[in-house]
């Protein structure tokens, strides 16, 4: 049952290393930023879960186990979270999709979603900002 | 051939082929942030370069039988999400830096015409 166990878990670990290759190399070929990160935040989740649920089956404790399986649901939860903040961040500052791109659901007023998305500034005179007013769309 | 002598053939190929694909997706990412070509492009390519790492070593401690390295791979995966964070409000506030300042100077090119005139 050991052997069963120990032949699982290195396939696990194969596959997720091939799934983290299959990443790699889409973020090197594909055209623009959206679609590597499209490649890159979905294999890199899937991969260190997978890796992770084999040192799960592997491990020596069942403390150990159980914290390789919060590791797979904490990086489940963490991986969306900074794609979709890295995506924002790129739209916001002008980071444009592929020519060939399909659809591009978000509105093409890039300083109204900087103006949503930026927290107020904290220090400097308002005398520093002139002509805030007369700028906005 | 009994199920041990499998296991004993089988797992160690499979560890050390992961090992290979693993430095080979490396070596990739890394050709990919020295490519750029923007900011984000590079976060995002260091963002896989952690996830990689957390693979990395995963399977060395199943490798090794060090499976206290899980640990290790917890708290590189918080760093890794707190430096992706982190990196994407570096672009936001560094865009807002750049605005600020053509507004500045659309601000003095209008005050030189307007004492021009």
């Amino acid at each position: 049952m050991i052997d069963v166990i120990r032949i699982l878990a290195a396939l696990l670990a194969l596959g997720g290393a091939l799934f983290t290759l299959a990443a790699a190399i889409g973020v090197l070929r594909l055209p623009d930023l959206y679609t590597r990160m499209h490649a890159a935040s979905k294999a890199g989740s899937v991969a260190t879960g997978m890796v992770m649920i084999a040192l799960a089956l592997v491990a020596a404790s069942t403390g150990e186990a159980l914290r390789a399986l919060a590791a797979v649901l904490f990086f489940l939860l963490t991986a969306p979270i900074s794609a979709h903040l890295l995506a924002r961040a790129a739209y916001a500052t002008g980071t444009r999709l592929w020519p060939d791109s399909v659809l591009d659901e978000m509105p093409q007023q890039p300083t109204g979603l900087r103006r949503i998305k930026l927290p107020p500034e904290p220090s400097g005179p308002p005398a520093d900002r002139p002509s805030e007013g007369s700028v906005k769309p | 051939m009994t199920l041990r002598d499998l296991a004993d053939l089988v797992v160690p190929f499979a560890l050390h082929v992961a090992m290979a694909a693993l430095a080979l997706a490396f070596l990739l990412v890394i050709w990919r942030i020295w490519k750029g070509p923007t900011l984000a492009d590079r976060v995002l390519g260091l963002d896989l370069i952690t996830s990689t790492t957390v693979c990395f070593i995963g399977v060395i401690a199943i490798d090794t039988g060090f499976t206290i390295y899980v640990d290790v791979a917890i708290g590189l995966g918080l760093v890794g999400f707190l430096a992706t964070v982190a990196f994407a409000r570096f672009i936001l506030v560094q865009e807002k830096k750049d605005e600020a300042a053509s507004h500045r100077l659309e601000a003095g090119d209008k005050a030189a015409d307007e004492g021009s005139a």
